[in-house]
């Protein structure tokens, strides 16, 4: 048999007996043995939705009980070591836990279903990304289970988290499993990189891509650069803590301002990571609703890759206090309030695409049209903390909570709910309820501004973030009461949403392969997908491959039906980087445990590392390299070792 | 004091906090204004020609190429820029007004050191005997210009008067400068803006600004060491303070010298107690004294366990410290 990669691939029809062959080829087996190993895509970016729903719901009702404590003055729900415990944990939660991975879940899913490929480029690393989210999502909430969650917020300055003054477990925890999940983002982040490079159908040029394309690469580039910083930081921190260095001590010589300038170089692009491929969701689905392309593709692309090459000049606006010298900051300050115009670009051609278009008003829809407004919020209230001197005022105040929920919540949580109900039939092939979609939307909406809005004035009245009470008698306590109720009404939205998702999965109505009528690719094959995706590898013409004939832009035609077949194995085509020109065949790997196994040793070793038993580390160190060798252990079916008689050949 | 202690955006009362408010509001008003024209946009636009029928029609509305709308972005943009650049100017504006502390000559020079959780302030002054330490209040003359050195403590806290200046960072090892002034005599509510541990929340102090005569006053008092008692439970409540307080305390004019709490010299000059957080009556005072764990949880001064005896006498030589 000729390597797959000198093989000239056959062109065939999509037919019942390729279709048939694909199956068995790429179909993970049934029962816990296929759960544990397989490398599908689809399997993987649903557990990556799943699990952060679930830690989505976890985070929630920590905010509950924070809001409890919050409801009026100098109420004692929680001690003030659980009340910090409480709002770290539900920072770490929903940033870490939540926000990114959910994107990575959407991503991961879709990526491949939108590119008209197969699979992801390396969907061994995909599985292994996700079990090692898994594995650092429970190592981080371990602490918090034993009483030693982390207690010094998200961003965890020292020397309050330096055993002097933090001698529990509790950064112990957070510092290791922080650096346990840079892990999975960072090979997630690889993944992206190569697929969305190599492994579209041919004649998806690069300006041919879907924008959540673009978000997700953006972010994933942004990732690979910043994830190191933070890794970093928090191993220097575990070092400090355990070995007596001094990186953050001053009293030894350390610099506790050198540990904000690690966190916010990434933690900056990080929220810009958060939010693009959101952004990208958006810019998606948002104009099938409007029944017309997007308004403005090529800038908001470009706008999108824009924002995140300013991201990375504008840490500083985090430590505007820190004494710097004013020179620099107003640098940093200018590099801030610049950063508005290319989310500008991407607001107007949201609203122009709407007033072009001719909306129809679905659930996902509202979620999209409102994400808008709160994404103004969100943006303005940023323009604002951006002016040094206003700064100095507003922050590390509640406007600055309000800021960032605006943010994560507009930008992130709410596309996130508007692209379940535009995806969900796809990924289930159900549609959801979409009466109940509009109960779930408005009282979210409702809930959501309820609580946040008046939080911006909470902090221009002066309430510090991050107090676990506060005195009657600050104009603060009714402000603060609304903003309870206000967050109960979102938290029930929240349910409502869940329900739906549940109603939908046991009794929604056929979806059909494209019930909104939709451009892209993955409206093109049956929903839920089949194991392999395309039957055939489709060739692309245009950025809207179902919409050419409604468009008619051009007389070229995408093909969708008769394409190269690639059934002589779990095979996808690999394409140039910018033309999207066929390459080579690429030999896609069988599933396999050796990604659990490698999340499982590096669990262990990371467990040996927080108790300092040097001989569980050791242990874990050991399963991980025969875990790697599993998975490394060149494979005839993968073209890493030549049959006996061709080796002769050369 | 007014009704809110720590707002920042209806008052400002010294000339640093006022250079910044015009500012504020101004951003304030160009965001309130952009979420409006957003906001009506895109609900006209979504009702404008909406399709009729729910989500199942979605497949039926005919799709269209439509106008590119381009302009959109580009009209959308220049209308952008001129609130953008106004705000850039203005900010490079108000930052060299109020960033460089008055270093040259300025009329008051205050050491301010956080701990957890409470303020510690040192006054100096040209000799020796001129500089003296208090806690959580701090006292300036109307009109002039102090300049605050901050020396980080423990952790990292933030050094914040709402109506008279933004907020400074006090960090370990280094030395952070901030300033303010008052125009009008007035208390002005301070407050801890960097999350410290624990008791981050009950971390206030005051600034008191009084006329530089009421000032001067205030401090030539401040010099002084405490009076000696009068009367034998007096003396047996300073006996008391010394030898139990003053492991932490210091107590000017006794053996009661430690300085890893607050000084205690003056104590009963003091508008508030436990950093800004119970008022200096007698009640609060014996009570902080005696049970402080249930005021401020947490906090790194131990419940006392006094008898009752002991506890008159202590609050009879603490009403002494004027």
């Amino acid at each position: 048999m000729t390597p797959a990669a000198a093989r000239v691939p056959e062109i065939g029809e999509n037919t019942q007996q390729l279709r048939a062959r694909l199956h068995a080829l790429w179909e993970t087996e049934p029962g816990w043995k296929g759960w544990l190993t397989t490398v599908d895509h689809k399997e993987i970016g649903i557990r990556y939705i799943v699990t952060a729903f679930i830690l989505l719901a976890i985070g929630g009702i920590e905010a509950l009980v924070i809001r409890l404590q919050l409801a009026g003055p100098d109420l004692h729900l929680l001690t003030p070591e659980q009340y910090d415990q409480f709002f770290s944990t539900h920072g770490m939660t929903m940033i870490f836990l939540y926000a990114s991975p959910v994107l990575s879940g959407f991503s991961n899913y879709l990526w491949p279903l939108l590119l008209g490929s197969r699979d992801m480029a390396f969907p061994r690393l995909n599985a292994f990304s996700y079990w090692v989210y898994l594995a650092a999502a429970i190592f981080l909430y371990a602490g918090f289970v034993i009483g030693a969650g982390p207690n010094d917020g998200w961003f965890n300055y020292p020397p309050y988290a330096e055993r002097a003054y933090n001698p529990g477990f509790n950064e112990d925890f957070y510092a290791l499993g922080m650096i346990f999940l840079g892990i999975s983002v960072t090979v997630g982040a690889a993944n992206f990189i190569v697929t969305a490079l190599k492994t579209r159908a041919p004649g998806m040029s690069i300006n041919r891509l879907p924008i959540l394309i673009w978000g997700t690469l953006t972010a994933s580039v942004a990732n690979l650069i910043v994830i190191p910083a933070v890794s970093l930081a928090f191993f220097l921190l575990w070092l400090d803590r355990n070995f007596g260095t001094s990186f953050f001590r001053s009293d030894y010589g350390g610099q506790p301002l050198l540990w904000q300038h690690l966190f916010w170089i990434f933690g900056h692009p990080w929220v810009y990571a958060i939010v693009l491929p959101a952004m990208g969701m958006v810019s998606d689905a948002l104009p099938v609703f409007c029944r017309r392309p997007l308004v403005g593709y090529s800038v908001v692309a470009l706008s999108t890759v824009a924002v995140m090459i300013l991201g990375f000049g504008v840490w500083v606006h985090h430590m505007f206090a820190t004494g710097l010298p004013a020179l620099g900051l107003s640098f940093f300050s200018g590099a801030s309030i610049i950063i508005t115009v290319p989310s500008a670009v991407t607001v107007f051609a949201w609203v122009a695409t709407i007033w072009l278009g001719r909306p129809v008003i679905t659930t996902a829809f509202l979620y999209f049209a409102s994400m808008i407004v709160l994404f103004v919020i969100g943006g303005v209230s940023g323009f604002m903390t951006a002016s040094v001197p206003v700064d100095w005022q507003l922050t590390d105040t509640y406007f600055v909570v309000a800021h960032l929920h605006y943010v994560l919540i507009g930008i992130n949580l709410f596309p996130v709910v508007g692209a379940t109900y535009f995806w969900f039939p796809k990924m289930i092939g159900k549609l959801m309820d979409e009466r109940l979609g509009r109960w779930n939307f408005w009282t979210m909406f409702v809930g959501f501004n309820v609580a946040f809005l008046p939080m911006h004035l909470t902090g221009l009245l002066g309430m510090p973030r991050r107090i676990y009470t506060y005195p009657a008698g600050m104009g603060w306590s009714t402000l603060n009461l609304i903003t309870t109720i206000g967050s109960f009404v979102f938290a029930f939205g929240i349910l409502l949403f869940f329900i739906n998702l549940l109603k939908s999965l046991r009794s929604g109505p056929e979806a059909g392969p494209n019930p909104w009528g939709a451009p892209t690719l993955e409206w093109s094959i049956p929903s839920p997908p089949p194991p392999y995706n395309f039957a055939v590898i489709p060739t692309i013409a245009s950025r809207h491959p179902l919409w050419e004939d409604a468009l008619d832009e051009s007389e070229a035609r995408s093909t969708l039906d008769c394409g190269m077949t690639l059934d002589k194995g779990r095979e996808t085509i690999a394409t140039t980087a910018i033309d999207a020109e066929p390459e080579r065949i690429l030999e896609m790997p069988e599933d396999t445990p050796a990604p659990l196994l490698l999340a499982i040793g590096l669990a262990v070793l990371f467990t040996g590392m927080l108790l300092k038993l040097w001989i569980v580390t050791g242990i874990g160190l050991v399963g991980c390299t025969a875990a790697l060798l599993l998975w490394m252990w060149p494979r005839k079916s993968l073209g890493e070792r030549a049959p006996a008689s061709e080796a002769t050949h050369g | 004091m007014s009704g809110t202690p720590l707002d920042y955006i209806g008052h400002a009362a010294g000339s640093r906090a006022g250079a910044i408010l015009p500012l504020t509001w101004f951003t304030l008003v160009v965001s309130i204004v952009v979420i409006v024209i957003i906001a009506a946009l895109v609900l006209r636009a979504s009702l404008r020609f909406r399709a009729r029928g729910g989500a199942s029609e979605t497949v039926g509305v005919p799709v269209e190429r439509g106008a590119d709308g381009l302009r959109w972005i580009t009209i959308g943009l220049a209308l952008t820029a001129v609130p953008l650049l106004v705000t850039l100017v203005w900010t490079m504006a108000a930052l060299a007004q109020v960033a460089g502390p008055p270093l040259a000559n300025p009329g008051l020079v205050l050491d301010v050191t956080p701990h957890q959780w409470w303020w510690e302030v040192q006054y100096n002054g040209a000799t020796p005997d001129a500089i003296f330490e208090t806690a959580n209040e701090i006292h300036i003359p109307t009109g002039t210009k102090v300049l605050v050195r901050l020396h980080g403590g423990d952790v990292i806290h933030s050094f914040w008067v709402p109506r008279l200046s933004g907020k400074t960072d006090a960090i370990p090892g280094q030395n952070n400068l901030s300033w303010l002034d008052a125009d009008q005599p007035g208390v002005y509510r301070g407050q801890c803006a960097e999350y410290c541990g624990w008791q981050h929340a009950k971390m206030a102090f005051e600034v008191v600004a009084e006329p530089p005569a009421q000032f001067a006053a205030w401090r030539d008092h401040q010099l002084a060491d405490a009076p000696q008692p009068t009367t034998p439970r007096i003396a047996q409540g300073q006996a008391i303070i010394v030898y139990r307080c003053g492991l932490c305390h210091a107590v000017r004019g006794t053996d009661a010298g430690a300085r890893t709490a607050p000084d205690l010299t003056h104590l009963m000059s003091r508008r508030m107690i436990a950093a800004g957080v119970l008022p200096n009556t007698p009640g609060a005072l014996l009570g902080w004294v005696q049970h402080p764990q249930g005021v401020k949880p947490d906090s790194l001064m131990p419940d006392q366990h006094l008898s009752g005896a002991e506890l008159t006498a202590v609050g009879a030589y603490l009403e002494t410290l004027r």
